[in-house]
């Protein structure tokens, strides 16, 4: 499977996804932002970091940089894509996936590992996961308040666009184990299609047993299967 | 060493420049964690009448523009491009 990474000025996860993805035996390619054409992908990594400083709202100037027009153009011919984190604001922003996320209830940067249910796992990117799984991933960020209207929020709901819901250890999905005050405990979304995929915590940083557990690793065996 | 003194405009303003300035609020019904902790500050200051308080953001813009009509339309354009997030913003524009 050929992948490409995209490389913003203040990325700090692409060498981490990278790695995974050699891991793995991706073809993978690391594509600066002022390039102006994207290399063969089926996958587009958008990883996270804090693209521009996240100088007006995160995500928003890395938004409008020449290869995004490439990626929304893939995406909308059904490439698959995946934003990490701050790559998940950059397609809040692009419009690719609707919503927005907002500043943490806390008004705190969180870095630490948290629980997430794999709630919808019949898709491209969730495929090695059980349903109902749980995985033990990271998370850091500060803008990870997971914000739409409600009726959006009622469509992701109702078509199955929700893969993963923050929980406690067990599975219980309540409004204390939402780090950030997500709506609904959502830690990631699909558009409609459900071919592009943004998500908060990073599974690029588990996926190895010996360093942080490899709860992670499957996001990535799915996608080659 | 001879200086030379250059008169500038105090208002930078020259005959075909507009400009604007763009406030940009968050919606009613979005909540705003900052400003809820700018607001408990200043109360915990004694400002005890103080009632509620919301953060927004500033804009000021010049553009090479004569017609105002053609650029405010611009202007309008670049805010529901980039500036403003329209699911959690409204936007105002006024010219100075």
């Amino acid at each position: 499977m050929n992948s490409s990474i995209i490389v913003f000025p203040g990325s700090n996860c692409d060498r981490d996804i990278a790695v995974t993805l050699e891991k793995l035996k991706f073809k993978n390619t690391m594509v600066w932002h002022k390039d102006t054409a994207l290399p063969k992908s089926d996958l587009i990594i958008i990883p996270g970091g804090f693209s521009y400083g996240d100088y007006l709202r995160s995500g928003a100037i890395a938004a409008k940089s020449n290869i995004l027009n490439e990626v929304i153009k893939a995406a909308n011919d059904g490439c698959l894509v995946l934003g990490i984190c701050n790559g998940f604001q950059i397609l809040t922003e692009t419009g690719l996936l609707k919503g927005i996320l907002l500043k943490n209830k806390n008004l705190k940067f969180l870095g630490k590992d948290i629980y997430v249910k794999a709630i919808n796992t019949d898709n491209k990117f969730c495929n090695k996961y059980k349903k109902n799984q749980v995985l033990k991933l990271n998370i850091a960020h500060n803008e990870g308040n997971y914000f739409t209207s409600l009726d959006n929020l009622k469509e992701l709901e109702d078509n199955n666009l929700i893969p993963f819901k923050y929980c406690d250890e067990k599975g219980n999905i309540k409004e204390e184990d939402n780090p950030n005050g997500s709506l609904n405990n959502i830690a990631g979304i699909f558009n409609c299609k459900k071919n592009i995929l943004g998500i908060m915590p990073h599974p690029e940083r588990m996926v190895d047993q010996l360093i942080s557990g490899d709860d992670g690793v499957n996001l990535f065996t799915s996608l080659l299967n | 060493m001879k200086l030379i003194l250059v008169r500038q405009n105090p208002l930078n303003l020259k005959k075909n420049k507009l400009k604007f300035s763009i406030k940009v609020t968050l919606k009613k019904d979005v909540l705003d964690p900052q400003g809820k902790v700018i607001q408990q500050t200043l109360k915990n200051m004694g400002i005890g009448t103080l009632e509620s308080l919301r953060q927004g953001k500033y804009f000021e813009i010049e553009i090479n523009e004569n017609n105002e009509t053609k650029a405010r339309n611009k202007i309008e354009d670049m805010c529901k491009k980039l500036l403003v997030n329209l699911i959690i913003e409204d936007f105002e524009i006024s010219k100075n």
